[in-house]
C-alpha cells in the first residue's frame, strides 16, 4: 500500500494511504456538516423561545463579535499561506504561518470565552431558556472544535519540527488545513444566522 | 459529588438478583477458563489487538449473537408477562425497562453489529482488497461499539435501566419525569457506540471507492458491496443527527438545559423529529446490507446472474434518498396538518416502488434457475413472502389518515417485526450459513440448520401474526397487561406460544454452532457453494493477507467467469511479491476502556471523575498522533508456503454443492 509513491503529485497526495486518508477526512467533514446543520436547525426552531429571559438584542456585543470574526477569518488566510509554504517545501515558513494561525485561533477563543462570561453575568445562562440553550450549544460546539483543532495542530507542528516534511507530516498538515477552513465556513454561518439575524431581525 | 453508594447496585428484585448472580458466575467462569487454559496472551495477541478485518468481523458477530440472546430473553419476558390477563410476573416499571432494553439492544447492538460484522468479513474480499482503508480505525469502531454495548447492558444491574422506550420520547425521558440515572445510560452508551458506527461508515466508503481490485468498475461490484456502499453513505448522513440529539438529551438531563423540556420554551416534539430523522434512515441502514446478502445468496443458489442488476442499483440509491424524506410518518398524530401528513404519506408509499422492483428482481433471478435448497437459500426464500407482509402493512400504516387508528397499537409492532425479522434476522442467518465456511473453514450443519430454519420461521409467524389482529382490535403497545374482559387473551397466549417456538429455533442455532465446531468436516473446498464472487477465490479460512495476487475482474460475477474460463485461478511463483500489512495495536481496546470509564462516570453524573478520566481519551489520541508504526512486510517464502498448503489440497476436498 505505502509502497507505490507517485512523486509527480504534491507531497501530501503521494502515497495511496495518504490519498485515502484525505478522502476519508472529506467524508468526515460531510458528517460534520450534517452535525452543524442539525445544530443550526435546532437553533432555528428554538431561537425565539426566550421564556421571559434575555433576547438577542439584550446580550449580543457586536463589536466583540466583529473582532472574533476578523481573527478567525484571518486565521483561515494564514492557514492557506502555511499550506502554500508547505507546497514550496519551506518548513520554516510552514511552521511560522501555522503558529500564527493557531495564535489567531487562540485569540478567537479567548474572545469567545469572554463573551460567554459576559452572557452569564447578564443572567443569560444555558439553563435560562431554550433560546439560550441552543445558542450556547451551537457556539460551544464550534468553540470546542477550535479548541480541539489547536491542540491537534500543536501535535502536528511538533512532528513537522522533529521529522521535517515527509509524505506523512504533509498529509497531516493538509488535513488540519481542511479542518480549519471548515470551521471558518461554519463561523460564517454562525455570524450570519445567529449574530446578524439576531441583531437585525 | 454526592455518591449514593447504596443506590449503585440494584437490589430487591428476584429476576435481577438472578441475573446478577449469573453475570458474576459467567465472568468468573470466563476469567477462570482463560487462566486455566493459559489463553490470555492468545486472546490479546490474536483477537483484542487485531486489525484484521476478518477477525474484527468475527468479533462483531460473536457480540451480536450474545446480544441476540440478551434481547431475546427480554422479548420472552414480555411474552410471558402478557401471556395471560393480569399477570404479575413483571410490574409496570420492570416491563418498561424490559421493552426499552429489547428495542435498543435488538436494533443497535444486535442487527447493526451482525451486519457490520458480515460486511467486515466479506466486503474487502469481494472487492479483491487486502484490508479496509483504515484497519486500526476499524478496530476502534468495533471497540467503541463494544464499549457502548457493555455500558448499556450493565444498566439493569448497576444504577437502573432506562425505561422510556427505545425512542426515549420527551418529556417522559427528561429529568422531570425520569429522575433516575437510567436514561443517562441511553444517552451516553448510544453516543459511544454511534461514534464507532460513524467511523465504520467513513471507512467503508473509502474502502469501496478506493480499494477495488483492477477491473472492478462500480457497475461490476457485487450487490452486497453496492448495498454496503450506500448504507455507509446513509450512516454518514444520518448518524451525526443522532449524535446531536443524544448530546442535547445529555445536556438536558445532566446540565439542566431546555431543548426538549416542557418548561422554558423547550420543544418535546423536536426530539421526536431529530430521533426519527436519524431513526428512519437507520431502518434502511439495517435493511440495505440485508438486501445485498439476499441478492448474493439467491444468485448463487439459483446459479444465475442477478436479474436486473442495474435496476437493483438504482433502487437502492432511490431507497437511500427517500429514507431521508419520510421521518414524520412515525408521528402523524403530532398534528402537523393534512398537507404535511400527505407529503410524508406519499414519500413513504414511494419507497414501496423501488422495494417492489427489488422483490421482482429476486423472483426473476430464481425463475428458470436450478435452485439449490441450502439453509441459506431457505432463509432467502422465506424472506420474500414474510417481508411482503411487512411491506404491505407498511403501506397501510403510511396512510396518514388511517394511521390515527393504528398508531401506538400492536398492529405497528407486528408490522415492524415483520419487516425487521424477515428483512434483517433472516438475512444475517442466511449470511452466516453462507459465509461461515469462508470464516472458519468448515460448514454449519445443514440438517440442524433446517431445524433452526423451520422452528424459527414458524415460531416467528405464530408470534407476530396474532399481533396484527390484536392491534386492529385496539391492543396498545407497551402496555404491561390487559384485562380478561378485553377478549385479547387467546391471541396473546398464541403469540406467547409462538415466541417459545421462536426461542427453540434460536437454541437449535446455538447448538448448531457448538456441534459444527466440534464435529463438522474440516476437509471442504474453499468454494463449497460453487459461488460467484471474489471472496470464494481464496482459501477458507482466509489467510491474513487475503490474496497472494490481487485478482483481476473482467465482468460481474468475476469468480464465476474465472472458473468458467479457467483464468486467473493459478498462482505462479514469480507472481508472488512481498505484501505490506498493518501492525496490530492495543490502542483501540484501551480507548474502549477509557470511553467506558468516562461514560460510566458521566452516566452517574460524577462530573469531576469524568473530567479527570477524560485525560485517558486525550492521552490515547496523542499517542495515536505520534504513532508512526508503518506495518510490516510478509516474506515471499511465507506466502509461498501458505498458498501451497491450500492450493494443493483443493483437488481432494469435499465439495458441498449437491
Amino acid at each position: 500500500m505505502s509502497a507505490n509513491v507517485n512523486t509527480s503529485l504534491p507531497l501530501e497526495y503521494q502515497t495511496e494511504q495518504s490519498r485515502m486518508n484525505i478522502l476519508g477526512f472529506w467524508i468526515f467533514l460531510g458528517a460534520e456538516i450534517v452535525l452543524f446543520a442539525t445544530l443550526f436547525s435546532v437553533y432555528g426552531v428554538l431561537y425565539k423561545n426566550y421564556a421571559g429571559g434575555p433576547t438577542h438584542q439584550d446580550i449580543f456585543m457586536i463589536k466583540e463579535v466583529m473582532i472574533q470574526t476578523v481573527l478567525l477569518l484571518t486565521s483561515s488566510f494564514t492557514m492557506g499561506v502555511a499550506i502554500w509554504e508547505m507546497r514550496r517545501n519551506n518548513k520554516k515558513g510552514l511552521i511560522g504561518w501555522f503558529i500564527l494561525t493557531l495564535l489567531l485561533g487562540a485569540g478567537f477563543l479567548f474572545m469567545e470565552i469572554n463573551e460567554f462570561i459576559h452572557y452569564v453575568h447578564e443572567g443569560a445562562t444555558m439553563q435560562t431558556s431554550a433560546f439560550l440553550s441552543s445558542l450556547f450549544v451551537l457556539l460551544g460546539t464550534h468553540g470546542a472544535h477550535v479548541t480541539f483543532g489547536i491542540f491537534w495542530a500543536t501535535m502536528v507542528i511538533i512532528q513537522i519540527a522533529k521529522r521535517g516534511l515527509t509524505p506523512v507530516t504533509a498529509r497531516k498538515t493538509f488535513i488540519i488545513g481542511l479542518y480549519w477552513h471548515f470551521l471558518d465556513v461554519v463561523w460564517i454561518f454562525i455570524f450570519t444566522f445567529v449574530y446578524l439575524k439576531g441583531m437585525v431581525l | 459529588m454526592g455518591i449514593k453508594w447504596d443506590e449503585i447496585l440494584i437490589t430487591g428484585d428476584p429476576i435481577i438478583l438472578g441475573s446478577q448472580i449469573a453475570i458474576l458466575l459467567t465472568t468468573l467462569g470466563i476469567i477462570g477458563g482463560l487462566t486455566y487454559l493459559k489463553k490470555w496472551t492468545w486472546l490479546w495477541r490474536e483477537w483484542i489487538t487485531t486489525v484484521d478485518h476478518k477477525r474484527i468481523g468475527i468479533m462483531y458477530i460473536v457480540a451480536a449473537v450474545l446480544m441476540f440472546f440478551r434481547g431475546g430473553m427480554d422479548g420472552l419476558m414480555m411474552k410471558a408477562q402478557t401471556s395471560r390477563p393480569e399477570m404479575s410476573f413483571l410490574d409496570a416499571q420492570h416491563y418498561n425497562e424490559v421493552f426499552t432494553a429489547h428495542g435498543v439492544i435488538m436494533i443497535l447492538f444486535m442487527a447493526m453489529p451482525f451486519l457490520i460484522g458480515l460486511m467486515n468479513v466479506v466486503i474487502p474480499l469481494q472487492i479483491g482488497a487486502r484490508d479496509v482503508a483504515f484497519p486500526q480505525l476499524n478496530a476502534l469502531s468495533f471497540w467503541l461499539f463494544f464499549s457502548g454495548a457493555m455500558l448499556f447492558n450493565i444498566a439493569f444491574v448497576v444504577g437502573g435501566a432506562p425505561d422510556a422506550g427505545w425512542t426515549s420520547y420527551f418529556p417522559l425521558a427528561g429529568k422531570e419525569f425520569s429522575p433516575g440515572i437510567g436514561n443517562n445510560y441511553y444517552a451516553i452508551s448510544l453516543q459511544i457506540a454511534g461514534l464507532g458506527t460513524l467511523m465504520t461508515g467513513i471507512n467503508f466508503i473509502v474502502t469501496i471507492l478506493k480499494m477495488r481490485t483492477k477491473g472492478m468498475t462500480l457497475m461490476r461490484m457485487p450487490m452486497f458491496t453496492w448495498t454496503t456502499l450506500i448504507t455507509s453513505v446513509i450512516i454518514v448522513a444520518a448518524f451525526p443527527i443522532f449524535t446531536v440529539a443524544l448530546a442535547l438529551m445529555t445536556f438536558d438531563r445532566l446540565y439542566g438545559t431546555h431543548f426538549f423540556t416542557v418548561a422554558a420554551g423547550g420543544s418535546d416534539m423536536l426530539w421526536a423529529n431529530l430521533f426519527w430523522l436519524w431513526g428512519h434512515p437507520e431502518v434502511y441502514i439495517v435493511i440495505l446490507p440485508a438486501f445485498g446478502m439476499f441478492s448474493e445468496i439467491i444468485s448463487t443458489f439459483s446459479r444465475k446472474q442477478l436479474y436486473g442488476y442495474k435496476s437493483m442499483v438504482v433502487s437502492i440509491v432511490a431507497i437511500a434518498v427517500l429514507s431521508m424524506l419520510v421521518w414524520v410518518h412515525h408521528f402523524y398524530t403530532m398534528g402537523s396538518g393534512a398537507l404535511v401528513n400527505s407529503f410524508f404519506s406519499i414519500t413513504t408509499m414511494m419507497i414501496a416502488v423501488p422495494t417492489g422492483v427489488k422483490m421482482f428482481n429476486w423472483l426473476f433471478t430464481m425463475r428458470k434457475g436450478r435452485i439449490k435448497m441450502t439453509t441459506a437459500m431457505l432463509w432467502s426464500l422465506a424472506f420474500v413472502p414474510n417481508f411482503v407482509i411487512g411491506g404491505v402493512t407498511g403501506v397501510m400504516l403510511a396512510m396518514g389518515a388511517a394511521d390515527y387508528q393504528y398508531h401506538n397499537t400492536l398492529f405497528l409492532v407486528a408490522h415492524f417485526h415483520y419487516v425487521l425479522i424477515p428483512g434483517v434476522v433472516f438475512a444475517v442467518f442466511a449470511g452466516l450459513y453462507y459465509w461461515w465456511p469462508k470464516m472458519f473453514g468448515f460448514m454449519l450443519n445443514e440438517k440442524l440448520g433446517k431445524w433452526h430454519f423451520w422452528l424459527f420461521v414458524i415460531g416467528f409467524n405464530v408470534t407476530f401474526m396474532p399481533m396484527f389482529f390484536l392491534g386492529l382490535n385496539g391492543a396498545v403497545r407497551r402496555a404491561y397487561t390487559f384485562s380478561a374482559e378485553s377478549g385479547f387473551a387467546p391471541l396473546f397466549l398464541l403469540s406467547a406460544i409462538g415466541s417459545v417456538i421462536l426461542a427453540a429455533g434460536f437454541a437449535v442455532f446455538c447448538y448448531n454452532i457448538y456441534w459444527s465446531i466440534r464435529y463438522a468436516d474440516r476437509n471442504i473446498s474453499s468454494d463449497p457453494w460453487d459461488a460467484r464472487t471474489l471472496e470464494w477465490a481464496t482459501a477458507s479460512p482466509v489467510q491474513h493477507y487475503n490474496f497472494a495476487k490481487l485478482p483481476e475482474v473482467k465482468s460481474l460475477d468475476a469468480f464465476w467467469y474465472m472458473k468458467k474460463d479457467n483464468e486467473g485461478l493459478t498462482l505462479k511463483d514469480e507472481e508472488i511479491e512481498e505484501i505490506h500489512m498493518p501492525s496490530n495495536s492495543g490502542l483501540p481496546f484501551l480507548m474502549c476502556v477509557a470511553f467506558g470509564i468516562v461514560g460510566f462516570f458521566l452516566i452517574f453524573e460524577w462530573h469531576l471523575l469524568a473530567a479527570i478520566s477524560a485525560v485517558l481519551i486525550i492521552a490515547g489520541l496523542i499517542y495515536r498522533s505520534f504513532d508512526y508504526n508503518d506495518g510490516y512486510h510478509i516474506h515471499k517464502d511465507e506466502i509461498k508456503k501458505t498458498e501451497g498448503a491450500w492450493r494443493k489440497m483443493e483437488g481432494k476436498v469435499n465439495n458441498h454443492v449437491s
